[in-house]
């Protein structure tokens, strides 16, 4: 019972971090039809200057600021110098792009930053709260994880919802040949969503080291994790890679609490295959679509 | 022998297997005649050109992408490694091999047949979790695979009819390292070979089809599915037994060997050398051996640390990668191709109708690939 609870709760936890970073790889595919397979070591490149910040003596809210602010710029920069310039008509250019940067971010991290392992600050409590005299799996810091992400997801929905630049990059989303009749700078539109895309990145990143380790390569998992639960919410929903986050999450912690944290790998690229081979279009998808 | 020359021109498989055969002489001579590192070194290379040139058949000519060849090399080298744990081989070495590649066809056939209804950044997904996954089997089963330590290798005693054939070449006798690198050299030759003609073949046509344009390809009687697992089967054997030899040459099969990184760099090795290029793999795999070297003895003229001046090199091939997909998506034996044929148009002869069809065929080809 206790471990059911423990896992659940840390499953919940986990599931709103793969939430919020399959959101990111979402926001981007729908804007630009390309998977960002470098987000993970543009995540983990501003967690560095997060603990960079934190190290200079700055506290951690400043580091944290600072790391979503680089994660804006970064993504900005990355679209607007690389990406625009690439020939997507082969559907295989694209990926091979962000694998190149993917690379590339990897061996900048490491040479600037060292690739040992370092300890990264949390801002509250990483011990369970007690209730009586069990502890629960519930941290200070996993609340204040869930409540991030949630806050960002509201900000998002209230930018694309209510705000002019949201419809204005919801419309170059989903037609820019008539967007950029009506008068919306298109490219400007999607460099803003791969910034606000790579900043929801870094939250994860910065959600993901709290009270752990740091290092070059911390981020390659979620990459996977993250793209398996964007694939079972349809890649192109957002709610959907909300909701596949959360069940990825749920779904991973029990394989690493029950089996071994070895095996969770597997078991995200075994839910990958399942879904693909029942349902391509996600768990949610209404009509089955595709290009020819 | 004029007409057996010119049998010989005409033939693709005739003419596979001369080159063939002189590379493989070529390659025996000149492992005798370096050092025991540059032998490493070369061996490094062939099993990498292997793994490069079964992933360049399977992006270049067959469209898919796949970012798990690192967990194919690591099923071949564990399965290697389980093989050459006594003194006593389980088996004679060209056996071992085969059954390295036999498993990694199993289980890439189980893959591909899975992989076959995906396309673009989902099959990239998919095997990038495979890469990921594959690893931490090996340390979930460290009884039998040894966990994070891994598996040392004990390499095979050389055989007396090989150490005789290579002493009749180059006057010497070949030690265990040496060995590994001859082995390694002559499963390259004969794998490049096969594929080569594989390539030229109605299956390597029914690939390029199914690539270029899957409703035509399918139209014309093409089984879309089959043909896309055949590819990723024929890929994953090369990786297979690219392991396998590397666990030969590195004498280790361990987890951290395989990890994301080597998969990616293959990627990169096919990107540079140009997608579906052999020859191109090849190079690559060249760069991906040599390059290290050079620019980790660049980082320390810069006064950078060991550790540091590493990783310059993945460095390099990241902007590489990244500047060959923007400016020149061929890759470098594409571009050098698309340079030639310029050239050789502006140089204004009355071209001799071979040569046209040729430069057609390979443009339309570069239109693709």
């Amino acid at each position: 019972m206790q471990q059911l609870l423990t896992t659940t709760l840390s499953g919940i936890t986990l599931g709103f971090v793969y939430a919020a970073f399959a959101l990111a790889l979402v926001m981007i595919w729908r804007s630009t039809r390309i998977v960002n397979f470098a987000q993970a070591p543009m995540a983990m490149l501003t967690t560095y200057v997060a603990l960079t910040v934190i190290d200079a003596g700055y506290s951690y809210w400043i580091g944290f600021a600072a790391a979503l602010v680089a994660g804006f710029v970064l993504g900005a920069a990355v679209e607007w110098l690389v990406v625009r310039r690439v020939d997507s008509t082969v559907e295989i250019n694209p990926v091979i792009l962000t694998l190149g940067l993917f690379i590339v971010f990897h061996s900048v991290a490491a040479l600037v930053f060292g690739s040992q392992f370092r300890s990264f600050p949390a801002p509250f409590g990483v011990r369970g709260f007690e209730v009586g005299d069990t502890t629960i799996a519930l941290t200070g810091f996993g609340v204040f994880t869930i409540l991030a992400v949630l806050a960002v997801l509201g900000l998002l929905l209230l930018l694309f919802r209510f705000t002019d630049v949201g419809l204005r990059m919801r419309a170059s989303a989903f037609n820019a040949e008539v967007s950029r009749l009506l008068g919306v700078r298109v490219g400007r539109m999607l460099s803003l969503g791969w910034a606000l895309a790579a900043l929801v990145g870094s939250l994860s990143g910065l959600l993901i080291a709290g009270g752990g380790l740091v290092h070059p390569s911390y981020m390659d998992p979620v990459v996977v994790y993250g793209f398996v639960a964007a694939v079972l919410g349809g890649l192109d929903s957002p709610m959907g890679a909300v909701a596949g986050g959360l069940l990825l999450g749920l779904c991973l912690s029990f394989v690493s609490g029950y089996l071994g944290s070895e095996l969770v790998a597997m078991a995200a690229l075994l839910v990958l295959v399942a879904v693909l081979l029942v349902r391509p279009g996600g768990l949610f998808a209404s009509t089955v679509q595709r290009r020819v | 022998m004029s007409s057996l020359l010119a049998s010989a021109r005409q033939s693709v498989l005739a003419r596979h297997l001369t080159a063939g055969l002189v590379a493989a002489v070529v390659g025996i001579l000149v492992l005798s005649l370096v050092s025991e590192f540059r032998a490493t070194q070369l061996a490094a290379m062939a099993y990498l050109g292997i793994a490069a040139a079964g992933l360049t058949l399977l992006t270049g000519l067959n469209g898919q992408l796949s970012l798990g060849h690192g967990a194919f090399m690591a099923i071949g080298a564990y399965t290697a490694a389980l093989c050459l744990q006594d003194a006593e081989p389980l088996a004679p070495l060209p056996v071992i091999l085969l059954a390295a590649t036999a498993v990694a066809v199993l289980v890439g056939l189980v893959v591909g047949i899975a992989a076959a209804r995906l396309h673009g950044p989902y099959l990239a997904g998919a095997t990038l979790a495979l890469a990921v996954a594959v690893p931490g089997l090996a340390i979930f089963w460290d009884g039998t695979l040894g966990g994070e330590q891994g598996l040392t290798v004990r390499v095979p005693d050389v055989p007396a009819w090989f150490a005789d054939a290579v002493f009749f070449l180059t006057a010497t006798d070949p030690t265990r390292g040496r060995y590994t690198a001859y082995v390694a050299w002559l499963v390259l030759v004969a794998v490049f070979v096969l594929l080569a003609n594989l390539s030229r073949s109605r299956v390597g046509r029914t690939w390029r089809a199914v690539r270029d344009d899957e409703v035509a390809a399918e139209l014309a009687g093409i089984n879309l599915a089959r043909s896309r697992v055949l590819a990723f089967v024929v890929s994953a054997a090369c990786a297979g037994l690219a392991g396998a030899l590397m666990a030969l040459v590195v004498r280790i099969a361990a987890p951290s060997g395989f990890t994301l990184t080597l998969s990616l760099t293959l990627v990169a090795a096919i990107v540079l050398g140009g997608l579906g290029s052999l020859v191109g793999a090849l190079a690559g795999a060249a760069l991906l051996t040599f390059l290290p070297q050079l620019v980790t003895q660049f980082g320390g003229d810069l006064g950078l640390d060991d550790v540091r001046s590493a990783e310059l090199a993945p460095l390099v091939y990241g902007v590489v990668m990244v500047l060959v997909i923007l400016l020149a998506p061929t890759g470098l034996v594409g571009s050098l191709r698309t340079w030639r044929h310029r050239r050789a148009a502006r140089s204004a002869q009355p071209p001799d109708p071979e040569r046209t069809s040729t430069t057609h065929h390979n443009t339309t080809e570069r239109a693709r690939a």
